[in-house]
This record gives C-alpha cells, structure tokens and sequence, in this order.
C-alpha cells in the first residue's frame, strides 16, 4: 500500500458507533483504524464535519439494462448513478437482452460492472429460461460461474406457477440460494395499469388488485416454508403484503422483503394526471399502505430497502398512459427518499438505516464483502451523507442515462457527499471521483 | 369556464348550464332552413380520431360546420399514426397546423389529458378509453331537460330527477362523465349493474348503486341502457349473453314497469337483443334518435363557448 491510497476522514459522525465525531482512516482497501485522535501524516484528508457514516449502501434491485437496451442505462451510467446515490453494490436484474439466464450472461455483466469501477456489480440470474416461466435456467451453472450468483430472480414477471416455483426454491438450497419473487399473478392483472381502488375507477385505468400481490406472496411463504428455502420478496407494495409477510416471519420461516423508495413516499394520487412518470409495477397503492410499508420497514417486517431503479428512455414515458413503461429510476435519490419518509418521521434511526439499506441487504444477497460495520479492519465502503442539507428540488438529469424520476422537482432533503469503494472515493464533494 | 373540455368534472353547474341554455337557443336555429352560423368562421377544428367511431366523428364535424368552422379530420387508419407516429409527434403536428380546438377520441384513457399538455388550442374529449366521454353526458343531459323540463327550458338543472344508468359501468367512459355531470345537475344517479361490471371504489361516487334492475324501474324517471361490448361476452364478467340480458337487458315487460312519464335512453351503437329488445328501442319512450340529434346542437354548443366565437347574430345571446 502506497500512502496516496490512505484517506483520513475527520470529524464524522458513525450512527450506532458514538454521538461524539470521529476520524476515519481508510487504508489498504479497510477501514485501517477508527479515532479520534488519528492523525497520520500521508493520508489524504477529508473534512466531514456534520456528515455521517454509513457503510456502503447496498441495492438488492437494480436494472442496468445492459445488454440490450444500452439507450436506457448501461452498466456504466447506471454503476456511476449507483455510486453517486451512495452505493457500493447493486444485484442487477436478469431481464436483460438477452435474459441474464446462462453464465454467459452473467459473467459479462459481472465483468462490466468490474471493469466500470464505480461499484460492485452482482448479476441475479434468471429463474427461468428467458423469464418464459415454463423451464428452469441452470441455476447451479450460474451459482458456479465466475459471477457466483446467489440471487434468482424472473422479476418483470412473475414465477406463477406453483409447482416451478416450489422446485426453483427447492433446487437453490444447494449453494445457499434465494429466490427473488415478484409477486404478481398474472391473470388477476391483464392488462392492469394502476392499483384497483378510487383512482383507478376515477381515471377508467384498469385497476391493478392488491390480492394480485399478496395471493402470490402468500403461496410462497407457504413454499418457502414447506421445502425450508430462502424466499425474498420483491417490492413489497401493500398493506396486506406486510400482514402475511409478518406472519410468516412469526412462525420462522425464512422469507425476507424489501420496500422500494417510492413505495415509501409516493401515492396513486399522482396518476391524475395521466402522467407515465408515476407508473411503475407494482403500481403506486394508497396512503393507508404507505403508512404501513413504512411501519414494517421500521420494525424490521420488511428488511430492506432496494431501489427497483428502472431506467427507460424519454419516448417510453411520453405517451399514452396504458401504452408507457412501468418503472422509475431511483438509485441517486434513495437515500434521500428515505430521510424524508422514515428518518423525518422519526421512523428509523441512522443506525437503523444502515442496517436497512447495507447490512441486511448485503445478507439477503449473501453478497460477502459488503454491509459490514464500519469496525476497524471492515472493508472500506462507506458513504458519507450530509443529513443537515436543506431540502433541494430533485432534478431529473443525473448520471443515469434516463429521466423517468418521479421524484423531479419535488423538495427533499439531505446530500450524498462521497462514497468509497475499497477505501477509494467513487464519488467526492457529490460528484465522480 | 377552462380552456379544455376533458372530464364532466371540469364543468360547475353554472358550466353546464351554459352549455345547455346556449344548447337550447342554438336548437332553435335548427328549425330554420339554413342552419349555418359565421360565428367560428376562420377558426379551425381538428378530428383527430384513433377509434372507428362514425357518429361521433360526423356530429363533431357536422357541429363545427354548422358554425363555419374549417375542419380538419385526422384518422389514425391511414395516416402517420399507423406508421408508428406517437400522440406527441402528432399534436406537435396539429399545433405546427395551427388547429384552434383538437376534438380527439383514443382508446387509451387519459389520452385527451395528455394531448392538452402538448397543443394550445383547446382540448375536447370525445371518449378516451373507459374514462370519460363528458359530451355524451352534456346531450344526454340536454335531452333529459328537452325531454321532462320543457324545450324552452332555460336556467333548469335536473334537481329530483331520477336515473337509472345500466350495464357495463366499469369499461363506460359515458357511465363515468354521466354520473358526474347529472350529479352536477342536481339528478339523482343510481348504477344498475352486476358487480362484476361495477368498479370496486363506485361506492365513492356521487350516485346510488344497485344489483337489482327491476326494483329500480317504479321509481326512474330516466333509463339509460349501456352497450355490452363483444370482448366482456367472454371474459367471466357475467354467464351468458341470454342471462344477462334476462337480468339487465330492457324488454317490454320491464320497460311496462316504469312510470309513464319515463323515458329510455341509449348512447348507440344498440345491440338490440341483448340490453335493449327492438320493441323498447323503437317505442315513443325512446329519445335514442334525438341524441343524436341533440348531439349535433350540444357539441356546437360547446366548440362556441371554448373557442370564444362572435354573438350568435341571429338570436343575442351574450358570452
């Protein structure tokens, strides 16, 4: 180790560590010592007086888009997008083209995401051959491959049929997989735009059955459950959700879940005006489910937060509503959603955001390396965020190569300053290092 | 009033009520042997239509004609819009045209809401998916007024009046504007339908709902029955074709049910048979031929308020 690769970091603040400020000294890719008093002679130094510490943020639902539709994202622009939203790995999502279903696939996003440098990059594989829903994809072919995939997701769509998902839960167990379920039945939502309730009978905008969701979550717990595999739940958007993902945490079973940022914040009010920004799947829901999604997320129901960030070129969004594109991007306003919708409210601590957007995560994801507290000799990924920056409005050009945000031009609060990778800065005073 | 027409939410009473008194000095007019009025002369109106719809396209046409209007009709059949064209290429299109009022029906809803945001003239929703169709409910409403308030009736809401609309509520883009509009007016508005053809969330409407057509009759004063379109026949939202219209279809021996002064309405196309027998659709209770022509004055009624037109000439009524 030279010393130009040593980065003091003084005066900040380690939530769940100490109230007082202290000094990190980030050295030979860790957290090299923790202090005070640390004053080495050669280290670059960073002041970060009134910013935080998080270990680096982890998302277990990224969609990269590379192969295929390089003129929404690629791992480039989306790992930089990632990177400037305080991450330092993402699980990008199989539903490429073509689908992420062989090691072929996966080692080249894998390789992508390495050779681009602004964070890790962990391919989820395919559950099924082309996300067709009918064969499995060789799962243990890609648990083995260089990518070392662990999480299986057809997300996009949804593994319905009950006897393909028992054996795809059933089959993982042997390298400690998880499979990603978005849960969806597809017939109870032909053609569905938007959730089923006021607005949608308002707007004649087919409406988008909560039950859609929580039947098919609640027949997976059960599986999960029966055949003693890991289950995680994709984008968990209703009320109903939480209750059965709650009871099946009661009875032990090994089922986790993760909650979007615009799930948290966001209602199906803004469909009013007609505009495809705010549609995405699963579909914006109600005040009533936001304020329980934020509930389980507080008390641990829902363990993660993971982005869904779903880049999508501006003619996919300009549009008729029925014929647009589901999906947001989210990776560079993440944390700041979270601020304002857990952290304002009193919700979560910063400790505990830590533990929802890195640590748990990173576990979910079996992603070694990552979401590990900031202790000496952890590896070096770390976010410093500015929690005190007045509320600024979000603008829709980032680094990510689209702007479907939703969250454009509203007020929200707090600043990622930097984040390091292995003890480097990817991103410093909020832009690429 | 505002600058679109797109939901029968944008209109206030007072809106309306405008709409249909201007309605009804322009229905005067009618009888005279020429019917044409300069008002909207140089003003240029756009049909910009995605749905094979024939009658609504001729009585926009036949409306803006009538007040000397250039019109321009854009069918998607043929046209850019089948090469791929998107909603926003086309209205910049119309806008780089110079079109004063763009009358467009989609099949998608919120299409008309969308196209507002991309012109500046005015925007007129001729039916955008199963949202709304807010000029159907204006000579739906206009016809009821004609019909049980007198045809001079000038200032009148429907205050009392009882409707009964029946069907398939749920893909109805003229359920949606007519429960709004009539409730507007002081009507009292009930959905007669099986729940499967109801939204979930209708209890948030301004109207009654019931499962139970028959019980309704004795006390409607107005009966609008709703087309039953061939894709719901299969999709499980009811048995059969034959039980529905056992269940919700108007034959005589239910239209026998209703008092005497009711009338029965239907926004056509009919499938005669299925929610209304021939017998109903011809009888004098029938009003389905002067909505359309009602149609005709209705829509004049509304292109002259939103593009702002001269005095009517012939008859002084004011803006």
């Amino acid at each position: 180790m030279t010393d130009h690769d040593s980065w003091l970091i003084r005066g900040v603040t380690i939530p769940g560590h100490s109230e007082q400020p202290t000094s990190i000294l980030l050295g030979g890719g860790s957290v090299a010592a923790i202090g005070p008093e640390l004053d080495p002679p050669d280290a670059k130094t960073l002041d970060a007086g009134g910013l935080i510490a998080l270990p680096g943020l982890v998302d277990l639902h990224t969609h990269l888009r590379e192969p295929g539709r390089e003129d929404a994202e690629t791992v480039e622009t989306g790992t930089a997008a990632a990177a400037l939203g305080g991450y330092t790995a993402v699980h990008a999502m199989a539903n490429t083209d073509p689908v992420a279903d062989t090691a072929g696939v996966v080692e080249q996003v894998w390789r992508l995401g390495r050779a681009a440098g602004h964070c890790d990059v962990q391919p989820v594989g395919a559950v099924t051959i082309g996300l067709n829903g009918t064969r499995l994809a060789e799962l243990g072919t890609m648990a083995d491959s260089a990518a070392r995939v662990r999480v299986f997701s057809d997300d996009g769509r949804c593994v319905s049929d009950p006897l393909l998902m028992r054996r795809a839960l059933e089959y993982v167990k042997a390298f400690d997989g998880v499979i990603a379920q978005h849960a969806q039945d597809p017939r109870l939502t032909e053609g569905a735009q938007l959730n089923e309730g006021e607005m949608s009978a308002r707007l004649g905008l087919a409406g988008w059955p909560a039950v859609a969701e929580e039947a098919i979550i609640a027949r997976d717990c059960l599986l999960a459950a029966h055949v003693g595999s890991a289950l995680h739940v994709c984008h968990v958007s209703t009320a109903g959700s939480v209750d059965i993902i709650r009871w099946a945490k009661s009875k032990g079973w090994p089922v986790t879940a993760e909650v979007t940022p615009h799930h948290l914040l966001l209602t199906d009010e803004l469909a009013a005006g007609y505009d495809p920004v705010f549609k995405v799947n699963p579909p914006l829901r109600t005040e009533a489910d936001v304020a329980e999604l934020r509930r389980a997320l507080a008390d641990g129901t829902i363990d993660c937060v993971a982005t869904d960030h779903a880049p999508h070129p501006v003619e996919a969004k300009e549009s008729e509503w029925a014929e647009a594109a589901f999906g947001m991007t989210g990776l560079e306003t993440a944390l700041r959603v979270v601020q304002r919708a857990m952290v304002e409210t009193g919700l979560l601590d910063w400790a505990t955001v830590a533990d929802r957007m890195s640590v748990r995560p990173a576990r979910i994801g079996r992603l070694t390396g990552h979401g590990t507290l900031l202790t000496p000799g952890a590896p070096g990924h770390l976010t410093l965020y500015d929690p005190a920056a007045p509320a600024e409005a979000v603008t829709s050009t980032g680094a990510s190569k689209s702007r479907n945000t939703p969250f454009a031009g509203m007020e929200l609060p707090g600043r990622v300053v930097a984040t390091f990778l292995r003890g480097l800065p990817t991103v410093l005073e909020g832009k690429l290092a | 009033m505002k600058r679109h027409l797109i939901s029968a939410a944008d209109l206030s009473r007072d809106d309306a009520l405008l709409i249909l008194d201007t309605a009804t000095e322009l229905a005067s007019l009618a009888d005279r042997p020429i019917k044409k009025l300069p008002t909207l002369r140089g003003r240029t109106v756009v049909n910009l239509f995605y749905e094979d719809s024939t009658r609504t396209r001729i009585s926009f046409e036949a409306a803006a004609k009538r007040l000397s209007a250039d019109v321009i009709n854009f069918s998607a059949k043929g046209s850019s819009v089948a090469k791929g064209e998107s909603l926003k290429d086309t209205a910049l299109t119309l806008e780089a045209m110079g079109a004063d009022a763009v009358v467009i029906r989609h099949g998608a809803s919120g299409a008309a809401h969308r196209l507002a945001g991309w012109v500046r003239g005015s925007v007129l929703n001729a039916g955008d998916g199963t949202h709304e169709h807010p000029t159907q409910a204006l000579l739906d409403a206009f016809t009821i007024r004609r019909r049980l308030r007198g045809a001079e009736a000038r200032g009148a809401g429907l205050d009392g009046l009882r409707v009964t609309i029946v069907g398939d509520v749920l893909h109805s883009r003229v359920a949606r504007s007519n429960v709004l509009l009539l409730s507007t007016l002081g009507a009292e508005v009930t959905l007669a339908a099986p729940p499967t053809l109801l939204p979930l969330a209708v209890g948030s409407w301004p109207c009654a709902v019931s499962y139970d057509l028959d019980s309704e009759l004795p006390k409607s004063d107005v009966v609008m029955m709703l087309r039953v379109q061939q894709e719901r026949m299969t999709a499980a939202y009811f048995p059969s074709v034959r039980e529905y219209s056992r269940r919700y279809g108007l034959d005589t021996a239910r239209m026998a049910r209703l008092p005497g002064h009711a009338i029965v309405m239907h926004p056509g196309p009919m499938n005669r048979g299925v929610e209304i027998a021939a017998e109903v659709a011809d009888s004098v209770r029938s009003t389905i031929v002067e909505q359309v022509a009602n149609g005709v004055t209705t829509r004049m009624a509304v292109l002259y308020l939103l593009l702002g037109g001269t005095e009517f000439p012939a008859t002084g009524v004011a803006r």
